[in-house]
């Protein structure tokens, strides 16, 4: 077994640089975001750029405590770790105070952690650690079912705090059982409710009946022997759907609230509303496309400083990207993190150990699910769903939250060479 | 894992289309964004300033203030303090903020229009605990005399119309709605600046934008200095104080209009700021119609008398009548059965004394000279008629004035509808011989007409600019224009005229002692009482530097208050004093406009 000569040794300097690069860019656009004219030094603690740069030492201190643990300390601590952060899940339900319609905060002193933001790793280290079981195998119904448990708490339980959004970054794992072996056939089962769900949102029940009543008849009139059995058959399937398009329909609008209603119907172009819920998107598109190609150049940004564009440093800051920055800008920040998911994906596939190969996988689809949903929410390809841009937007426990996420892996991938050689 | 990485490729290439798409093919987000964060503010430019002829201010600008509320930031408002300092109520305050609201909640609306200095000063220290108030700064006009109000006209904000023709003019702009203000809007509007500045999602100013690169200057309005004499303005219309009726003084040599009297008048300042509009429509509700410009628009009044100065001319141009002409005047002029009274004066006369003694017999020989010398009566009265509008008669001027009636010379036409293709003859249109009839001048036509005499046989179209900024002006007011009469013409009727002012004429009780005056007197019957009183008169006799005419309604006879007044202007003007008090007091007492406390003359 080869000795470990420093905290360094083996870790892989690419996603630390991708890391390093993309925190610094995010800094730089909450810098512009908040900028103004007579504003004081980056050290005035009440800006919030200033506060950030808090927040990436913070980071950076623990990313190197994490380099320093052992690498064996996550797989063998990895249940105590989920159950803690379940705990404090369940403590926040009873604390936190309301913020913008959501519990999800702790007050410890001065600081304000959002324990959300770190039970993505426990659940990843938790899911990973139960996945390579030496005796789990994906196929089983048992495997399937402890899984779907070990998603569904920390699922439910930010359900609960109102923070619909982290909540729905859990079906990011799928992709992960994906990889361990659950049947394609299940996602895309999933993939066409999904669909037939959008679908149902957009049209009235009756058409639905007309529309899925004539795929099917032609389905029948298509199929050479037309036994009383396939009808039969046909017939069955278009219950069961239409008893799900009724299900959304009914959900919609009996459970739901009026917002999310309104969003919902927004992105489907149901209801234009540039002032109302569709302001936000609508001043997020106007501050991104007029960038142009080169963009208005570093702090010379009109639409973002000048508060247009709501949430600018946290859930809207890529609009400050796309305005000074241009095509160009927007380009590089999508090319990195393209980048860094593939190249932890590429890291995950060459490790022997299950476990982590399972975590890298749990890390790239939750980066893979903030990336596709923050971004398309800005540029009005996904529903306004208030969940941060990974290292870009404003906010201690999401940088912290995605540094311990990521230096966990890399902490991984380095240990492997020390492992069973 | 490859299907993992599609994904990611998928997602990350779909997210680059997009871009590309919306920040570098689509233009319309670059717009959206301009419209979010530009502001084009306006910079008005200071409304040009009138001086009279002699450097006198008539309009100027004062700066006031209007109290600005946004309801968005009007929060936690010391609303006591407000309705202390606006001295109103606490529900008016709630109503106007509902009504504020109702326009915008992010836009500023008016709280409280052109507030006094004083409320200024008293609000500048409130301020600071007045969240989403301000002041802004406007400027109106004011007349430091309160004279000429009919001429100067009045600013007020931009009509609906006016927007759709001229987009210039943005809504809430002022724009010179009569008089000179009207006429002159162009030339005392100026430039408006624009500044573009930028402002955040709450409206507030952010700076200017790329540092005024694509800001353009205010340029202040033109001044204008007009033809008009503040001060004997201001004494004809003292003279015509509780009388109805107008005068118009001109200067001979250039057309310039020296004073242009309406009266009722009003003073100019009530129709400026916040109290206008019902000023406004109490000056329009008024039964003597003060808004009713007499010297320029009552057209329907007959010359009279001084109508025959026309006709002697005219005779003598066609040779039918000379300076020595006499005819026998046995108190009228009698054809037949026809019979056209006249007072008892000496006879018989000639031309000189047929002026003086303004004879309608003399007249009704001229006239009829005139008409029938060709021996086709309607041959006659074209020729007749065509002198007359060289006058300036039966047609507009078209210079600057506010407006402007045509007058009425009949025409053959007239008569042919009314009696028949040429089945009339001198005889049926006599009454034109002194100036009655189917007649109509304004005030202002006679006198240009006493003007185009003065000058003996030309005049400039009357008035009321004579500069701007400073420049003279040179256009189709300083071309002159000639009349059909030849100048030998004028001697024996402005000789005439002279002797008016003296023993037996019908002017000499309004006589001067050193000034040479020519004058006539004129009654106008009209049907609605007593006769309107004319006079029209310059001097001095050979160098003219005053014609004016006079008339003042249901006065009686020219010689009772039309010519005093005339007098007394001529002798304000020249002298700058007055020195008859005895002609002025009668005038400055009487108050024809009750008929009950009509003052007899004399």
């Amino acid at each position: 077994m080869r000795q470990q000569r420093s905290i360094f040794d083996g870790i892989d300097w690419v996603l630390v640089l991708l890391y390093l690069t993309l925190v610094f860019m995010g800094w730089l656009n909450i810098y512009a975001a908040v900028f103004n004219e007579d504003a004081q030094s980056i050290f005035d603690t009440t800006q919030r750029y200033s506060k950030q740069l808090i927040f990436i030492g913070l980071s950076v201190f623990v990313a190197l405590v994490i380099l320093l643990i052992d690498g064996k300390f996550y797989r063998t601590f990895a249940v105590p770790i989920y159950a803690i952060n379940m705990l404090l899940l369940v403590v926040v339900l009873f604390t936190a105070k309301e913020v913008a319609g959501a519990r999800s905060w702790i007050d410890i002193g001065p600081l304000k952690l959002q324990p959300a933001e770190f039970a993505k790793s426990a659940t990843a280290l938790a899911l990973a650690a139960f996945l390579s079981g030496i005796n789990t195998r994906m196929q089983d119904l048992q495997t399937k079912v402890i899984a779907g448990v070990i998603l569904a708490i920390p699922a439910a339980l930010i359900l609960l705090q109102n923070d619909t959004g982290s909540m729905l970054v859990f079906g990011a794992f799928a992709l992960v059982l994906y990889r361990e072996g659950l049947s394609g056939n299940i996602l895309l089962l999933g993939l066409a409710f999904a669909v037939l769900f959008i679908f149902s949102l957009l049209f009235t029940p009756l058409t639905m009946l007309i529309i899925l009543g004539s795929i099917g008849l032609i389905a029948f009139l298509f199929q050479r022997k037309k036994t009383w059995k396939l009808g039969l058959g046909i017939g069955g399937i278009l219950v069961v759907l239409m008893g799900f398009v009724y299900s959304v329909d009914y959900l919609f609008n009996n459970v739901l609230e009026p917002h999310q209603q309104v969003r919902i119907n927004v992105l489907l172009g149901k209801e234009d509303d540039p002032k109302g819920a569709g302001y936000n998107v609508n001043q997020s598109k106007i501050a991104i496309g007029s960038g142009g190609f080169a963009g208005k150049g570093f702090l010379k940004g009109t639409q973002t400083k000048y508060d247009f564009v709501p949430e600018q440093t946290t859930d809207f800051i890529f609009c400050t990207v796309g305005e000074e920055w241009g095509f160009l800008g927007t380009f590089v920040v999508i090319a990195l993190f393209t980048a860094l998911i593939l190249r932890i994906l590429y890291i995950s596939e060459r490790q022997r150990s299950a476990f982590t190969r399972i975590y890298g996988y749990c890390v790239a689809s939750i980066f893979l699910f903030h990336f596709m949903i923050n971004i398309g929410m800005t540029i009005g390809l996904m529903p306004v769903i208030g969940i941060p841009l990974p290292f870009f937007s404003y906010g201690g426990s999401s940088l912290l939250g995605f540094t311990i996420l990521l230096f966990i892996f890399i902490k991984l991938d380095g240990y492997r060479l020390q492992q069973l050689r | 894992m490859y299907v993992v990485m599609g994904i990611v490729l998928l997602v990350s290439l779909t997210f680059l289309g997009r871009l590309f798409y919306i920040q570098v093919i689509d233009d319309s987000y670059q717009l959206s964004a301009e419209n979010n964060v530009l502001r084009y503010q306006t910079e008005y430019p200071a409304r040009g300033l009138m001086y009279d002829r002699n450097g006198e201010l008539l309009v100027y600008n004062e700066a006031a203030y209007d109290l600005m509320v946004i309801p968005r930031q009007a929060k936690e408002v010391d609303t006591a303090a407000i309705c202390e300092i606006l001295g109103i109520e606490r529900d008016q305050f709630t109503r106007r903020m509902v009504k504020a609201k109702a326009y915008s909640w992010r836009k500023p609306s008016v709280f409280e229009k052109q507030i006094s200095a004083e409320t200024y000063a008293m609000l500048q220290e409130k301020l600071y605990r007045l969240n989403g108030f301000f002041v802004q700064k406007r400027t109106l006009r004011k007349y430091p005399n309160p004279i000429a109000a009919h001429l100067l006209g009045y600013v007020g904000e931009a009509s609906q119309r006016k927007l759709e023709q001229d987009p210039y003019y943005k809504r809430g702009d002022y724009v010179g709605i009569s008089g000179l203000e009207k006429a002159y809007e162009e030339e005392l509007r100026g430039k408006k600046g624009v500044k573009v500045v930028m402002v955040d999602v709450f409206n507030r100013n952010k700076g200017s934008y790329k540092d005024g690169k694509y800001d353009t200057v205010a340029v202040a309005g033109k001044t204008l200095t007009c033809s008009l004499d503040a001060e004997l303005q201001a004494y004809g219309e003292r003279l015509m104080q509780n009388k109805t009726g107008g005068i118009v003084a001109i200067e001979p040599s250039s057309g310039e209009i020296l004073a242009l009297v309406s009266a009722p008048t009003f003073d100019p300042n009530l129709l400026v700021g916040r109290t206008r509009s019902d000023n406004y429509r109490a000056l329009q509700k008024d039964t003597l119609k003060p808004l009713f410009n007499r010297a320029l628009m009552s057209e329907q009044n007959p010359p009279g008398s001084t109508f025959k100065l026309i006709n002697a001319l005219i005779g003598q141009q066609l040779g039918v009548v000379g300076e020595n002409t006499k005819y026998k005047c046995p108190r009228g002029y009698i054809s037949g059965n026809f019979r056209m009274g006249c007072h008892d004066h000496r006879s018989p006369l000639n031309l000189r004394e047929s002026v003086q003694h303004s004879c309608n017999a003399y007249y009704g020989n001229v006239f009829r000279n005139i008409i029938d010398h060709t021996g086709k009566p309607w041959e006659g009265f074209r020729i007749w008629r065509k002198h007359v509008m060289s006058f300036g008669l039966g047609h507009k001027f078209f210079t600057d004035l506010p407006i402007e009636y045509s007058g009425i010379v009949p025409s053959n036409e007239f008569y042919d509808k009314y009696y028949g293709k040429n089945r009339w003859k001198s005889l049926t249109i006599i009454s034109l011989a002194i100036g009655q009839g189917e007649l109509g001048t304004t005030p202002l036509q006679l006198a240009n007409m006493t003007a185009a005499i003065a000058n003996r046989g030309y005049y400039y179209p009357p008035h009321l600019v004579k500069a701007i900024d400073g420049e003279p002006i040179k256009n189709r007011f300083t071309e002159r224009q000639e009349t059909t009469i030849e100048k030998k013409h004028f001697e024996p009727v402005i000789d005439g005229m002279e002797m008016v002012f003296q023993q037996g004429g019908t002017g000499y009780r309004s006589r001067h002692d050193s000034i040479v005056m020519c004058g006539k007197t004129g009654t106008a019957q009209n049907p609605h009482g007593e006769d309107h009183s004319i006079f029209v008169c310059f001097a001095p006799k050979d160098d003219p530097k005053i014609a004016l005419a006079v008339f003042v309604e249901n006065a009686g006879g020219g010689s009772k208050y039309g010519a005093p007044i005339a007098s007394l202007m001529v002798e304000k003007y020249l002298l700058d004093s007055i020195s008859r008090p005895h002609l002025e007091q009668p005038v400055l007492e009487a108050n024809l406009i009750d008929p009950a406390l009509k003052i007899k003359p004399e």
